[in-house]
């Protein structure tokens, strides 16, 4: 069959209009990417001349050292605790039906409409006003705040496509509410929990606003401590901590597709 | 009509029964899903439950196996009352309709499951695991996974899980409907033979009559969440107490027609303009009146066109089915206006031929028009 004269057209404006999407998408990337090569100590683009001194810098600059392993605590511990508490929360709301879940839910996903910059403020003023020393565990109080929403539907949704017959036929083999929910419901649920924890992690790992408030010079995470970078000079190195930025996210969501399945674990199978 | 199944069913003499469902009944939000129902299964049972989607059946089974909590009335598995015991404690055993093999265990873990919950020893785990899987036919299938087996082989290995831990009662919720045909009827015949020999106590909950009756030593057929009629495949195929049954177990022709009167077991009927009297087999005749017969295609026969006594019909279709054929009749008498009858392939006739339809002397039975509404 001959495609006529107008699906051709829309076909070739349909590809252009994706490929010129995907650019764009992709251009902050490639501009930074490049400006980072720049030999000189002005952020501009195009870069005259090729260097890789910047990237030395990153490594020099021990407040960008500092903040990652703030970072990297953050993200871990938050995304650890987020995730056990948030698939607590999905297994009640998918589970069990009483007076206020619908008040619970909105609850839970409540800080996905709250800025998270009144998150942050929020808990400054609070943490102030008790006299809280200003301690990673602030820091992480925030993150899991942020991130327990992204959790919570995570694991609901991969308790939700849950297929019950697999606990029906686990209890009718005698087990246990308990041991059915270790030895079949919790391994099942897996690449759900996997999920939730990886996006909490990303999502605290990139998280700036909330964190603004709520850190000191010690407990000062990645982005905050490029932030503070940026206000004081401005040459390439944040641009060559960028790409590493997103070398180091990429290389962690690689591990996790060898090791789960990236397609399982993000629930698009 | 009798067609309910009420408290005081007949006694069974001897064993006591391997399950006692008394009075049980489920709603769910208001909605009536299982009328009080009340059934005894005897040991070693092959009972089936009847009935299209939404009858009840799969209400009942889950009430059997403890899913669900009755609302009311009682269960007894053996001499032990149920009602509040938990799934994991009543010690049955069920194969699903999607087998619900865990997928992240291999065919040897997923049979032991029930064993490893019971504490059994490992050697005799393995023993036991070995038995069960060479009794369906897999033992060169330990290692494999679920997914790497055919619907068959997953279906084998569901039975060899649920049979390896000895149930008092064995529950297959509607387990061949994934297979195809050749393969269903092959499975049919395997899982019957391994009921049998072991004596299991077996509840078999389907929708597909014919396997209902091939399998079953009782059939329960319900509809809208009551058992119509219980009985051996023979009783509910000759012998239906209700249009409902007769028309969802087999094949039926339904004639619209004329109770004139009954004597002596034979009834007098004008089917269409078409006298004829036929002795029924019911010990209940609906009051004389509009009634529908219902004829099996076997019990008619097929004459030439006029021939006194018989009920006109015209040839619409024929359709081939290798041994036989099946003939669609337009029937003026015939509720919908469609009978069928089967003859020999070698005797199919050209649409368009006028025939007569001659009913059976004895065999048919009536039923009060009204009961139509109890269809579906």
């Amino acid at each position: 069959m001959k495609k006529s004269l107008t699906d051709h057209i829309l076909d070739c404006t349909g590809r252009i209009v994706i490929a010129l999407i995907l650019a764009f998408v992709l251009l902050p990337f490639v501009v930074v990417a490049t400006a980072s090569l720049n030999d000189s100590a002005i952020l501009s683009f195009p870069p005259k001349s090729i260097s890789l001194r910047w990237y030395a810098n990153v490594f020099e600059y021990r407040d960008f050292g500092e903040g990652l392993v703030n970072s990297l605590k953050v993200a871990a511990i938050g995304a650890a605790i987020a995730v056990v508490a948030g698939a607590g929360f999905a297994y009640v709301l998918d589970r069990y039906d009483f007076a206020f879940k619908a008040t619970l839910n909105g609850i839970l996903m409540s800080s996905l409409v709250i800025p998270n910059f009144t998150i942050g403020l929020g808990l400054l003023i609070l943490s102030a006003a008790a006299a809280l020393p200003r301690s990673i565990w602030l820091v992480v109080t925030v993150h899991v705040i942020i991130v327990l929403p992204f959790v919570v539907r995570s694991v609901y949704v991969s308790l939700r496509n849950f297929e019950k017959r697999y606990e029906q036929a686990a209890e009718s083999l005698g087990g246990t509410p308990g041991h059915v929910l270790l030895t079949i419901t919790l391994p099942l649920l897996m690449p759900g929990l996997v999920s939730g924890a990886l996006f909490a992690a990303i999502l605290s790992f990139n998280e700036f606003t909330a964190s603004l408030f709520v850190v000191n010079q010690s407990t000062q995470t990645l982005p905050v401590a490029m932030y503070n970078y940026v206000r004081e000079y401005a040459d390439p190195t944040l641009a060559a901590m960028s790409v590493i930025y997103v070398a180091v996210v990429a290389a962690a969501l690689l591990v996790v597709h060898k090791i789960f399945r990236l397609e399982k674990v993000l629930n698009v199978e | 009509m009798s067609s309910e199944i009420a408290p005081p069913v007949s006694v069974d003499a001897g064993d006591p029964p391997a399950v006692k469902i008394d009075g049980v009944a489920k709603s769910f939000s208001g909605t009536v899903a299982l009328e009080p129902v009340w059934l005894k299964i005897r040991r070693g049972e092959f009972l089936t439950l009847l009935g299209p989607s939404g009858c009840g059946k799969t209400t009942l089974l889950n009430l059997i196996a403890g899913f669900l909590e009755a609302d009311a009335g009682e269960l007894f598995i053996g001499d032990e009352l149920v009602t509040q015991v938990p799934p994991h404690k009543r010690e049955i055993g069920i194969v699903f309709q999607n087998y619900a093999l865990f997928p992240h265990m291999n065919v040897a873990q997923n049979v032991a499951y029930g064993l490893r919950t019971r504490r059994v020893s490992r050697a005799e785990t393995r023993q036991r695991v070995r038995e069960a899987l060479d009794l369906v036919k897999l033992g060169d299938f330990a290692d494999r996974r679920p997914r790497q087996l055919s619907g068959g082989q997953q279906q084998r290995v569901a039975l060899a899980r649920a049979l390896v831990i000895r149930p008092r009662v064995l529950l297959l919720d509607e387990p061949f409907s994934a297979l195809d045909r050749n393969l269903r009827t092959a499975m049919q015949v395997e899982l019957k033979e391994i009921q049998s020999r072991l004596g299991l106590t077996t509840v078999f909950v389907t929708h597909d009559q014919s396997e209902a009756l091939s399998m079953s030593d009782r059939i329960a057929v319900m509809s809208r969440g009551r058992i119509r009629q219980i009985g051996s495949p023979s009783e509910i195929y000759d012998r239906p107490q209700s249009r409902f049954v007769s028309t969802f177990v087999g094949d039926a022709n339904l004639f619209a027609a004329d109770l004139l009167g009954r004597d002596a077991g034979a009834a007098s009927l004008d089917v269409g303009g078409t006298r004829t009297s036929l002795a029924t087999y019911q010990d209940e005749c609906p009051a004389p009146g509009p009634v529908t017969l219902v004829v099996r295609p076997e019990q008619c026969a097929l004459t030439a066109a006029g021939e006194p006594g018989t009920v006109p019909a015209t040839v619409a279709l024929s359709v081939y089915q290798g041994s036989y054929a099946e003939l669609y009749l337009d029937c003026p008498a015939a509720e919908g206006g469609r009978a069928m009858l089967r003859v020999p392939a070698s005797e199919a006739l050209a649409a368009g031929t006028t025939v007569g339809i001659r009913l059976p002397d004895t065999g048919p039975a009536v039923f009060a028009r009204e009961d139509e509404g109890a269809a579906a």
